[in-house]
């Protein structure tokens, strides 16, 4: 276990009556690349600018190693940021950009000079030393924000949706890059996006946040195969979300019965043990469906009449109406091939699944805010 | 109306037709504004400054003789010159922390800043001048105040002094000096000194080598219009300064005025209009004109000498500031930080209310038994009756409204036609077509003036209420186009494509989209011209001939021939007017961006 590098405990933030984070605990290991995901308004720009210093509190700590920097200034902790429009200063030259953090910390001007072309060459551009930003691309722009934010070596680099301004083509490369130097460079990174592609591609582990507060901390597979709310379920990639009632229980599984019908099933108990006989919800992803044309007979077999199937690129989705009319519609997906007109609107198709693919959801909650509002 | 018949109808009166020639639609935005520039601005002055040259007969150089013969008008010069600069320094430094302290603040915090630089901004340049020879008077506020006091025996000499001219024109640019300013510091992004935060930089540092190298783009163009505001003055030095610190412009005024010396007037003139055009010249070689618009200027010098010492000297100055900061007693770092410093507050608060009271001490004057003399003394109301009484001055008055709404009516008529050309029409040579239409900023008032007055005197304009309107317009009409085009950076053209596409035709989608969006722009551009006008004196002080004056005119004969606390009543009067106009145009402003 590798020792932690930023922890935070009971940290809030309010302004006026709205809590922007609820109290908050985290612990993000040392070189660990943990991301802050959830909509917008979720409370994730708030804790990285509590982290960064650039807000105070209203309760809770920092600590930075071993330091307790809750209340210190930006400029005394040992932190870097790269900030959504990149914030290179327009008046200095890229060198000029990427020594400034030295020349605060009174390195000399030769070996500043040396450094900055060092972390240039270290994000591919060492031919743009002389330029300003306004003669950049975007991408550039995005690379030497990282080279200025990686010359001082800062034990955390916080980022805060980098990658936004960027089209989807360069995004991606760009997330290669950031994992690349993330990887070589062995620093502690906490990044923050609404994007959940990029934060299950580019993250050790995700922080799922939700109205103030943390909804999940788990690695990806964790959120997407193990959602402990069906707001994560549904936060994350495309879901089918079945109401079901418990029936008994092997092991780490549990029988369960679909619907009004109560097509039988199994899924993972996911760490409940609720008694038989409780009513919860089931998550299956639309991948893990079996799709077998017409009336089945299999084991957690759901019938359904397609109502619209999109091939996507790599998958096909079918969407179906469920023969049962208490079940949401339902989604499954497979890889493209080239006989997939085969299936069509309005034909009759049974679903099934493995136990290991399904998981069992006791928090019925979708939407705290909602609920919080509400209650 | 059914659905089909919905599909069925097409746009009223749409035909094919063959594309109007490309030359004509930007022809007819822009001829208007040129035309009145050309036969206004450009025809007089050059008249002007042909009279130097030409004196009815052929080519002479006399004029020139007789300007160089003395020593006198070069002293003047340099007098002109050491007053403006000294203006200039002292208002941008000034200036600056105001306008910082505008563009960090946030709600009703920066909205009251800014009513109090705009009321001083809008206050007649003549009322608070005058409002300086009642405080620095020999019975002025600050005599009477020392006196009081026991701090001094007899009244100190304050008017009619370096000191006293200083501080009235340092008064009258203030306000623009922060309006200019701003306009720039409004666009610094305000993530970049955070970012040089947690990139290390403590906030003097920050301040010093990031916001304040990207703010000087509009200290550079607050300093030239300061300047060349400076440059062409006349009516604080002629109230507020003795024989020693006469300006330039009030050489020209004794030559038309008194002498009719329009050959010497024209040898004047060339020689201030030569000194602005070689300051604006260097202007443009170390900071290019696109500063002056508020776009950031373009660097060009990569890697000089020059800007090696000005980086060195930007980090010693962040340093003595973070030492600075350091020795003051430091609350818990973060947790009583506050965005706006509380010393900087208090001194912009202060500067403020030093600039606004001025125009204020004539309300207790206006209602007092004693004259101007201070403090006042009883409660009267003669000098509002004298006032009313008085038919010159009702007459002065309605003059300035009506011809203030002409100017602002025929201001926008060619300034937003001329504004829409500049921000949305592709064409050659649109730079030098804007410099042209703010020259009339750039060419000293006076010049203007005294070049109109030669030219309206031929046609039979002196005296009516069309050529004061036509004056004004003229120096009024480059701010309505400024301000519009600002309007119109901000607006997104694609409304009207959208509006287009729903089968508007141009003038339907001008109407029913584009103007009620603009609408508040507008209405402050019309507003501009409208106090431009109402403030004008310099084109008036000649163009209006002897009986029909306007307001200002009639409170500069009046100042200048006899001081009465009927002045103090007009102040008071003005003042009021102004607040007025301005809150007014702020609740409207906010309506339109409400609905």
């Amino acid at each position: 276990m590798s020792s932690s590098s930023l922890s935070v405990q009971g940290l809030a933030k309010r302004y006026g009556d709205f809590v922007a984070l609820a109290p908050t605990d985290l612990v993000v290991a040392d070189g660990e690349f943990l991301t802050l995901l959830g909509p917008s308004g979720s409370g994730k720009t708030t804790l990285l600018s509590l982290l960064a210093g650039l807000v105070p509190p209203d309760e809770g700590s920092v600590r930075i190693g071993s330091q307790d920097v809750t209340y210190a200034p930006p400029y005394e902790r040992d932190i870097g940021v790269v900030f959504q429009n990149y914030a290179l200063f327009p008046h200095m030259t890229v060198e000029e950009n990427i020594a400034f953090p030295l020349k605060m910390r009174k390195v000399a001007a030769a070996e500043a000079k040396r450094r900055a072309g060092e972390a240039l060459e270290m994000v591919h551009l060492p031919h743009i030393a002389g330029r300003y930003p306004r003669e950049l691309s975007g991408g550039q722009q995005q690379r030497v924000a990282l080279a200025r934010c990686m010359v001082y070596k800062p034990s955390i680099i916080l980022m805060d949706e980098p990658l936004g301004a960027l089209d989807k083509k360069l995004r991606e490369h760009m997330q290669l890059e950031i994992k690349r130097l993330h990887r070589e460079l062995g620093t502690t990174v906490v990044y923050v996006t609404h994007d959940q592609e990029e934060a299950m591609t580019m993250s050790d582990r995700i922080c799922l946040m939700n109205a103030g507060r943390i909804e999940q901390l788990g690695t990806p597979a964790d959120l997407y195969f193990r959602p402990r709310s069906l707001f994560v379920a549904d936060f994350l990639g495309e879901s089918n979300i079945l109401p079901a009632a418990l029936r008994g229980r092997s092991g780490d599984e549990v029988e369960i019965g679909l619907g009004t019908l109560g097509v039988p099933g199994r899924a993972l108990a996911n760490g409940n043990d609720l008694p038989p006989g409780s009513e919860v919800r089931v998550m299956v992803r639309p991948q893990n469906l079996t799709v077998a044309r017409g009336a089945g007979n299999a084991v957690g077999g759901l019938q359904g009449r397609v109502s619209e199937v999109m091939v996507t690129g790599s998958l096909t989705k079918v969407y179906m109406e469920p023969l049962d009319g208490k079940l949401p519609p339902l989604v499954a997906a497979f890889p493209t091939r080239n006989e997939t007109d085969a299936v069509r609107i309005d034909d009759v198709l049974t679903l099934s699944w493995s136990g290991r693919d399904a998981v069992v959801i006791a928090d019925m909650t979708a939407d705290r805010a909602r609920a919080a509002g509400t209650a | 109306m059914s659905g089909q018949s919905l599909a069925m109808t097409h746009v009223p009166g749409a035909k094919r037709h063959s594309p109007p020639p490309a030359w004509r639609k930007p022809v007819l935005m822009g001829a208007p504004l040129v035309l009145l520039l050309v036969a206004f601005l450009v025809f007089p002055v050059g008249q002007l400054l042909a009279l130097s040259v030409y004196n009815g007969q052929g080519f002479t150089l006399a004029p020139y003789a007789q300007l160089f013969a003395s020593s006198l008008y070069v002293t003047v010069l340099w007098i002109t010159l050491k007053i403006s600069l000294a203006t200039t320094l002292v208002a941008v430094v000034a200036a600056y922390p105001v306008a910082y302290l505008i563009s960090i603040a946030k709600g009703p915090a920066k909205s009251r800043l800014i009513f109090w630089v705009l009321l001083s901004f809008w206050t007649s340049f003549l009322v608070r001048a005058f409002a300086w020879v009642v405080i620095l008077g020999r019975n002025g506020v600050v005599n009477s105040t020392l006196m009081s006091l026991g701090i001094i025996d007899s009244p100190a000499d304050l008017l009619y002094g370096f000191g006293a001219v200083l501080v009235g024109m340092v008064h009258a640019m203030l306000p623009l000096a922060v309006m200019t300013m701003l306009a720039v510091m409004e666009n610094i992004d305000r993530t970049l000194p955070r970012a040089a935060g947690t990139l290390g930089a403590k906030p003097g540092t920050a301040f010093w080598t990031v916001y304040f190298p990207l703010s000087l783009p509009g200290v550079a163009a607050s300093a030239i219009m300061v300047f060349v505001s400076a440059i062409g003055f006349f009516i604080v030095p002629a109230l507020l300064g003795g024989r020693k610190e006469t300006m330039i412009t009030q050489l020209i005024i004794d030559q038309v005025q008194q002498t009719l010396n329009w050959g010497l007037a024209g040898a004047i003139s060339v020689l201030l209009l030569t000194v602005v055009l070689v300051v604006f010249v260097l202007y443009d070689r170390v900071f290019g004109f696109a500063s002056l618009t508020g776009e950031s200027a373009v660097v060009r010098n990569r890697d000089t000498a020059m800007r090696r010492l000005g980086g060195r000297v930007l980090a010693a100055l962040g340093s003595a500031s973070d030492a600075l900061i350091g020795l003051m007693p430091r609350r818990h770092p973060l947790r009583g930080r506050a965005e706006r410093p509380l010393a900087l507050t208090a001194f912009v608060w202060l500067l403020l209310v030093l600039i606004s009271l001025p125009a204020f001490l004539m309300i207790p004057l206006s209602f007092g038994k004693g004259g101007l003399a201070w403090p006042p003394s009883g409660f009267t109301l003669q000098w509002y009756q004298q006032l009313l009484d008085s038919p010159i001055w009702m007459q002065a008055l309605w003059r300035s409204i009506v011809v203030a709404f002409g100017t602002g009516l025929l201001s926008m008529a060619i300034g937003v036609p001329a504004a829409f050309l500049m921000v949305r029409g592709r064409m050659r040579g649109k730079g030098a077509m804007l410099a042209f239409i703010l020259s009339p900023i750039v060419v000293p008032r006076m010049i203007i003036a005294v070049g109109m007055f030669y030219v309206f005197a031929q046609m039979g304009l002196v005296g009516t209420i069309l050529g004061l309107v036509i004056g004004h317009t003229v120096v009024a009409v480059p701010y309505v186009v400024m301000t519009m085009m600002a309007v119109l950076r901000n607006y997104d053209t694609r409304l009207d494509l959208a509006a287009q596409s729903l089968g508007a035709r141009p003038l339907a989608a001008l109407r029913h989209v584009t103007f009620p969006i603009l609408g508040a722009g507008m209405l402050s551009s019309f507003l501009f011209a409208f106090a431009t006008s109402f403030d004008e004196l310099t084109i008036s002080l000649f163009s209006s001939g002897g009986l029909s004056a306007t307001l200002p005119k009639q409170f500069w004969d009046e100042v200048t021939l006899q001081v009465s606390p009927v002045i103090a009543a007009v102040s008071t009067g003005l003042l009021l007017f102004v607040a007025t106009l301005i809150f007014v145009a702020d609740r409207l402003r906010r309506r339109s961006l409400a609905g």
